[in-house]
């Protein structure tokens, strides 16, 4: 990685700002949240949200400085060393999903506004921007800590503000109460499967802290309380992360939420879950084991490509917008899954790289519907027609973002597959890249289907001429799609950011130690 | 600052995507925006001008776009096979160009700023495939040639526009992305790069079983060649106006398919390790397979522009199997015919759109008796068929001789029987139309015959007229080419 900038930029600030950064990157969404509450008005709690979730990405970003000058970071709480006190510990790997994380969810902020005030009552507003910043926390958290119960804690914390999120949908759509239920029900089972699993590892080991875990496992070896702890708690992070088949209450949640809600937790949620899946398989349990690596490869690698071919065919087949996107999604966490499941550090890597520039892509097609929803009500395929002509700025970055879904070079999205199909054939996986492609080609008519209808379908007429459209999409919610679009073509031309942090992630994870 | 050949590859690039910023803030007077098209056309024939020159003196500039992660770069490095294929589009494209303006105020079409804008950004496509150093660049700026000639294949903006484009999109990005891209990706991860190089890049490094299967990805993979069956986006794009078939067939889509697949059996694998691969033999079948059974169909089209169409797909075949049969000969005239197809080809469709916008004929069997009233458009139509069927002296006659000559192996022999059999369907489906239209009696009383707008005339018979000019300058053309299949072409 290139470390040239990260010392002048860290000698600019305060050596206190610098050391507790770690931790005010979790503890100032966390209070943020109650006092937004108190401000109980739409605009002023927006306000509020909007300054500590820049303030949170800039301690994202003095971290990354970190990271890039000493390779890691550990922070201690209350100076209470491990294995005994609570850690934070930052590396390339969870540097990766909390700058995503953090810069999501300042992008979706901005954008949210529009939608919340047309979308939410005006009551709930507060409540609204209180339970995101929760939610923001909790999927911080689980990417930042080093202890494994902390996992828990904090999975927890972004779950339930999730559910109530998504059920705030409500308003708009009543489907959305029960999605919010369905997931509700699902994933407290995820959640109490991942606790049983933490429960039993902590039975084994006789400690909560993952890096010494490992040690205590690296020590002693693995047993049968062990593996059941790795079967409970990768069923439970599943759920969470929504590995096919335990995906089935993404589509709703995602379709029926909130309009910004669906962008935020399209770009970040299930993102932080495979992260912890990582993280669990490959940096707690004994990777190379023969369990772990029949897990990889006789478990995970099947699920992924079902997911990949099934779900990309049921998208095709998907009449409502998000929907689509979700099942699409469902495919995408397939990809990674893949990944994953190579146990090779170009798979990982590889994999690591797609989260990222899904994230970007994901975000700006959700928050691209969600325009078009906001003003013209879009919900349905055919509902695109003519808007290439209507909104041609809010439809040239939502075509863009389509098109790295595909991973048409040229697009960020090109990157991640090119490299899972490169690790997958050095792997001797074909049938691997095989699947990969054919989901690659699926999503040309599934995204096709889109944009065609939006270009070429002439706008619906009115009275027998065409509406005089004079929605405008509101710039506030304009601005996060247009960067999203072009980070999709700049991390196409100049990929080393996240290739760099996704190379060092699985370095992390298969050199053990610092890149 | 004075020219250098390695600012010429960057303003291969450049001056087309200066054009089209031009072209969209001219956007509101049609006149000049339609100058700003046509100097664009200019300056690019001048630039690719210096740059063939250079590269005739034996200079092979390179330029380094972009490095990119994972060892791969956008790099250009122009040959004698891209320069020639530059000269060609950036020729073709001027003076299709202007007869684009004659061809769209003539009938009238909508969204004229649309069509010139991505008229333009598929040249500088078409010109960063034709300078590709490597395989992965060529890939990138294959798929923005797809994307960018989409809206010009849908440019009616109708069902049976919108059908046809479906599947020209999803027949070309379904094979590029499902097996070309595979293709690159194991080139890369074989070797390390995916260069071209002089006498190929996986020449002797992988076994012969697995170059089959790469070549086969390859073969099939570059859709936008036409091999069957990934044929049938070509006629299905014949919904587009018709500048926009001849940039398809004439300048710059297909050309670069068969262009590419002649650089990947030259530079990726080399033509003496292709010559020992089984794989080539029977994709040569494939291709010959190809060039009868469409000129079979060719024959039972009574619409004008499908006939052509398949006439492309069976001559694009042509290229295909020079490529595969890879004898230096072989390879030579596929190379040339690269060139001398494109002129005749376009000549044809640019007679036909000159036809319809006259007319709004077009079926064969409507144009009986046209040649009176239309004697240089049917005049420039006999020349190009006369170069299509391969009669000297036109063009066309000089590829099919040295694709016969490249194929007397006692293996391929059988191929110059495909030629001959393909060059009678030509004459049977081709000369009928001019031959009818001269001698035969129109049907329709004349009234008052509307005449074809000038700008949609002159361009067919300048490019009639380079058909014959072409066949007096094969020499220099030969020499210019001959390093790419003899020595090697990079040094």
């Amino acid at each position: 990685m290139n470390a040239s900038f990260a010392p002048d930029f860290l000698t600019w600030l305060p050596a206190w700002l610098v050391m507790q950064s770690a931790a005010l990157l979790v503890v100032m969404p966390l209070l943020s949240g109650p006092i937004a509450l108190v401000l109980s008005r739409g605009r002023l709690a927006w306000t509020w949200a909007i300054i500590i979730s820049l303030a949170t990405f800039a301690m994202a970003l003095i971290l990354y400085g970190q990271v890039l000058e000493h390779g890691s970071v550990e922070y201690a709480f209350g100076d209470w060393a491990p294995p005994l006190g609570i850690t934070y510990n930052i590396d390339a790997l969870n540097m990766l999903i909390l700058l995503l994380v953090a810069g999501m969810g300042v992008l979706s902020l901005f954008y949210g506004l529009p939608s919340v005030l047309r979308e939410i009552a005006p009551k709930d507003q507060a409540a609204f921007f209180a339970a995101f910043m929760l939610c923001l926390t909790g999927l911080l958290g689980v990417a930042i800590t080093g202890d494994a119960f902390n996992v828990f804690v904090f999975l927890e914390i972004s779950s339930i503000s999730t559910y109530v999120l998504i059920a705030m949908g409500g308003r708009q759509d009543r489907r959305a109460l029960t999605a919010s239920f369905h997931y509700l029900i699902l994933g407290t089972i995820g959640a109490t499967f991942f606790v049983i699993g933490i429960g039993l590892l902590y039975m084994a080991t006789g400690t909560l802290n993952m890096a010494d875990i490992t040690a205590q496992l690296r020590l002693h070896g693995d047993d049968r309380v062990v593996r059941a702890a790795f079967a409970f708690i990768v069923i439970g992070l599943g759920l969470k992360t929504a590995m096919f088949p335990l995906h089935t209450w993404l589509p709703n949640a995602y379709a029926y939420s909130p309009t910004v809600v669906g962008a935020f937790l399209a770009s970040t949620a299930t993102k932080v879950a495979f992260y912890a899946m990582v993280r669990f398989t490959l940096g707690v349990f004994l990777p190379g084991s023969p369990f772990s690596d029949a897990f990889l490869g006789l478990v995970l690698a099947p699920m992924a490509v079902a997911a990949m071919v099934i779900c990309s065919v049921q998208a095709l087949y998907q009449t409502d917008l998000r929907k689509l996107l979700a099942y699409s999604s469902v495919a995408q966490l397939g990809y990674m899954l893949l990944g994953l499941s190579m146990g090779t550090m170009a798979g990982v890597s590889a994999s690591l790289l797609h989260l990222f520039n899904h994230a970007l892509l994901k975000g700006g097609l959700f928050m691209g519907l969600g325009i078009f929803a906001l003003s013209f009500g879009v919900r349905q395929v055919q509902d695109l027609r003519g808007l290439g002509k209507t909104m041609p700025v809010a439809a040239a970055a939502f075509a863009i973002c389509g098109l790295s879904l595909i991973g048409v070079p040229l697009t960020a999205g090109f990157w991640g597959k090119y490299f899972l199909i490169t690790a997958a054939l050095e792997k001797g996986w074909w049938w691997a890249a095989t699947a990969i492609l054919i989901s690659s080609v699926l999503a040309i008519f599934y995204v096709g289907r889109m944009l065609e209808t939006m270009y070429l379908q002439p706008a619906p007429k009115t009275k027998g001429r065409s509406k005089k459209i004079t929605a405008k999409a509101p710039l506030l919610a304009l601005i996060p799609l247009v960067l999203l679009a072009v980070a999709n073509v700049w991390f196409f031309v100049d990929a080393s950011l996240p290739k760099g942090l996704a190379d060092a992630a699985a370095n992390v994870l298969f050199g053990g130690g610092a890149p | 600052m004075s020219w250098t050949p390695e600012l010429g590859l960057l303003l291969l690039l450049a001056v087309p995507l200066t054009g089209a910023v031009g072209v969209l803030a001219l956007s509101r007077w049609p006149n000049l925006r339609e100058s700003a098209t046509l100097l664009t056309g200019v300056a690019l024939l001048a630039n690719v001008t210096l740059l063939v020159m250079a590269v005739d003196t034996g200079a092979r500039p390179t330029l380094t776009l972009i490095n990119m992660v994972g060892g791969l770069s956008l790099n250009f490095t122009l040959e004698p096979l891209g320069a020639v294929f530059a000269a060609l589009a950036s020729a073709l494209w001027l003076i299709n160009s202007l007869y684009s303006i004659g061809y769209m105020r003539g009938n009238h079409a909508q969204d004229q700023t649309r069509f010139y804008l991505s008229f333009t950004i598929a040249i500088a496509a078409a010109m960063g495939v034709a300078a590709s150093g490597n395989m992965f660049t060529l890939f990138v700026f294959y798929e923005a040639l797809t994307l960018s000639t989409y809206p010009l294949v849908t440019h009616n903006g109708d069902e049976k526009a919108r059908r046809g484009g479906r599947i020209y999109l999803s027949i070309l990005m379904g094979t590029s992305i499902g097996l070309f891209l595979p293709a690159v990706i194991a080139t890369q991860v074989l070797t390390g790069s995916t260069d071209f190089m002089a006498g190929g890049l996986l020449a002797g490094s992988i076994t012969p079983a697995l170059a089959s299967v790469l070549l086969i990805l390859y073969v099939f993979g570059i859709g936008k060649a036409a091999i069957m069956p990934v044929q049938n986006w070509l006629p299905n794009a014949m919904v587009a106006p018709t500048p926009v078939s001849a940039f398809l067939h004439a300048v710059a889509v297909v050309k670069a398919g068969v262009f590419t697949m002649l650089k990947m059996s030259v530079y990726i694998f080399g033509l003496d390790f292709m010559r020992t691969l089984p794989a080539a033999h029977w994709l040569a079948w494939v291709a010959a397979i190809s060039i009868v059974l469409a000129s079979l169909i060719a024959l039972s089209k009574d619409n004008l522009k499908e006939r052509l169409a398949y006439s492309t797909i069976s001559q694009l075949s042509y290229i295909t199997l020079g490529a595969m049969i890879a004898t230096p000969l072989a390879a030579l005239g596929a190379a040339l015919h690269i060139i001398m197809h494109a002129w005749g080809k376009i000549t044809l469709f640019m007679c036909a759109g000159a036809i319809y916008t006259a007319r709004h004929i077009t079926n064969v069997s409507g144009m009986k008796g046209l040649g009176k009233s239309m004697p240089w458009v049917f005049g420039a139509f006999l020349i190009g068929s006369l170069s299509i069927i391969g009669l000297p002296p036109l063009a066309g006659a000089w590829p099919k001789l040295m694709l016969m000559m490249g194929a007397t192996d006692p293996i391929n022999r059988i191929f110059i029987g495909a030629l001959i059999v393909s060059s009678l369907l030509n004459v049977a489906y081709l000369l009928p139309i001019p031959v009818r239209a001269f001698f035969g009696k129109p049907d329709v009383k004349k009234g008052k015959i509307p005449a074809a707008p000038r700008l949609t005339v002159i361009p067919p018979v300048l490019t009639a007229a380079g058909t014959i000019l072409l066949f007096f300058a094969i020499g220099p053309i030969l020499d210019f080419l001959r390093p790419v299949f003899e020595s090697g072409g990079m040094q």
